[in-house]
């Protein structure tokens, strides 16, 4: 067993592991964390998908003793406060799932993906989330969900006048922040 | 499926982790981003008693420049090498094939080091570091390193010059500062390994190739240089008759593989295709 210490959805955590433990089993099966889900056996299909220290990664392709040290959040540590994060909201409105399981990947990749570049193309949504894997909805209402949420970004940045430097909102990215003012 | 069960040990410095490699012989596997060496584990294609991740050693992460040469420690991530402007500016050719691989996540993960040592034939790192005549510094027993050149490293399939016991801590780009490049990637599906894979950097003079540099993936069991072609590209101008007649050769001695997705002549017709293509947009035309 290995002793690790890692930070998840702003809670300290501090567990012994068996080092072959995926980072995926330690969310779910040690820390209840079921929000995010496991969807394959390859890596293949990104409903997994965490962040990490701000960015994101698949959890079953990483071991919990890797994350030993770091920031993790998962789709369960995006709503601030009762209130969802506008890309959860967006894909409600947008009718961006059907089934739902590659959701909490897709959410969590579309927030990477705007962290970047907070007004893509509908071109860059789509590479952008090629690692992210949806049997049902086709990906057009997913992309619809991430353009809404990139416009609302804008307009809530522009209105509030918080954008950082280069006109980034900073809505949207409230929960990278926090990761990374202590990463 | 998850891993059968292994020790964990995750050294802080290059020493430690090749004294541990030392200590525990062919029972000991190197974890890097963990991005191929997680998927093998975990279908048990592997099960090695102890796992030594390289994730903690900050001496191996980064692109610094040395004269003449960027250096790229092993375990800089696919994400800091799109991000560093030193690879844009000197070797963009890494550039353009890295922004090639899988995906977003797998590129947060996924180190340069762990994708060369790996040496998987359809992988998209080999053909452009050997295009660009990359040399490969490891370490080795003792704290002794040398130097092994990149016509030298790809040994076969998933084989390379870095052997039992030791780590490749640095690659050694010489600067192309200024030459124009493409990596062109056929692939049936989205984040997928390449079907074939076409790097070039050209350096343009007067409107001409003045020198160009090509390598191939997944023609053959490690990627390849196409040297022939290359200076068969030299002096011609940059136009589609030109090159195509330059790069018609481009297949001659390769055994690309037969599998799904097509045969070793199809590979064989992609390359030519695909070298056009790469060649034309790394010129510019
Ligand atoms: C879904 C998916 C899609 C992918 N698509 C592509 C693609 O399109 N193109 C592509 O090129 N690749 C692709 N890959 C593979 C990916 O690029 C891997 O990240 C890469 O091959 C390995 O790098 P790593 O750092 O993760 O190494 P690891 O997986 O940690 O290690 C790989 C091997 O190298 C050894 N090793 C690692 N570092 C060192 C070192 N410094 N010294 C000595 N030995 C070392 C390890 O022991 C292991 O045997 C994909 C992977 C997945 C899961
Ligand atoms: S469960 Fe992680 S990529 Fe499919
Ligand atoms: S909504 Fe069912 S997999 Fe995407």
């Amino acid at each position: 067993m290995t002793r690790i210490t890692v930070n998840v959805d702003g809670t300290k955590y501090s567990d012994e592991v068996e080092p072959r433990t995926l980072l995926v089993q330690y969310l779910r099966e040690s820390l209840g964390k079921t929000g995010t889900v496991i969807g394959c056996d390859t890596s293949n299909c990104g409903a997994c998908t965490v962040h990490l220290d701000g960015t994101s990664v698949k959890s079953c392709n990483m071991l919990a003793v890797q994350a030993d040290g770091h920031e993790v959040t998962t789709i369960e540590g995006l709503a601030k406060n009762g209130e969802l994060h506008p890309l959860q909201t967006a894909f409600h409105e947008c009718h961006a799932l059907q089934c739902g399981y590659c959701t909490p990947g897709m959410i969590m990749q579309s927030c990477d993906l705007l962290k970047n570049n907070p007004d893509p193309s509908e071109q860059e949504i789509r590479e952008g989330l090629e690692g992210n894997l949806c049997r049902c909805t086709g990906y057009q209402n997913i992309v619809k969900a991430v353009q809404q949420a990139a416009r609302q970004g804008k307009e809530s940045g522009q209105q509030s006048g918080q954008g950082d430097a280069d006109g980034n909102p900073v809505d949207l990215n409230e929960a990278e922040q926090t990761v990374g003012a202590t990463s | 499926m998850i891993p059968a069960t292994f020790d964990y040990l995750a050294p802080t410095s290059v020493a430690d982790a090749i004294a541990a490699l030392e200590e525990h012989g062919d029972e000991a596997k190197v974890l890097a981003g963990g991005q191929s060496l997680l998927p093998i584990l975990r279908m048990r294609l592997n099960a090695p008693g102890v796992v030594i991740d390289l994730g903690k050693i900050s001496e191996l992460q980064g692109v610094t420049e040395d004269g003449d040469d960027l250096v790229i420690g092993a375990m800089t991530t696919y994400f800091d090498v799109l991000a560093s402007d030193a690879v844009s500016t000197h070797a963009a050719l890494l550039n353009k094939a890295i922004a090639t691989v899988a995906d977003p996540q797998i590129r947060h993960r996924g180190t340069i080091g762990g994708a060369l040592v790996h040496a998987d034939p359809a992988g998209d790192v080999g053909a452009p570091a050997l295009a660009l005549g990359a040399s490969f510094v490891i370490a080795g027993p003792g704290g002794a390193t040398r130097t092994v050149a990149a016509d030298d490293f790809f040994e076969d399939l998933f084989q390379t010059a870095v052997g039992e016991g030791e780590l490749l801590t640095q690659i050694r780009v010489p600067k192309h500062t200024g030459w124009g490049a493409h990596y062109e990637k056929f692939v049936r599906v989205s984040h997928q390994w390449s079907i074939v894979g076409i790097a070039a950097t050209v350096r343009s003079e007067g409107g001409a190739i003045a020198e160009a540099r090509v390598g191939l993936t997944n023609m053959g069991s490690t990627p390849l240089r196409a040297k022939a072609v290359e200076e068969a590209l030299v002096g011609q101008p940059a136009t589609d008759e030109a090159v195509r007649a330059a790069v018609a050769q481009v297949a001659d001695g390769t055994n690309p593989p037969s599998d799904l997705n097509g045969d070793s002549d199809y590979r064989k017709h992609l390359a030519t295709v695909l070298t056009r293509r790469a060649v034309l947009a790394a010129a510019g035309a």
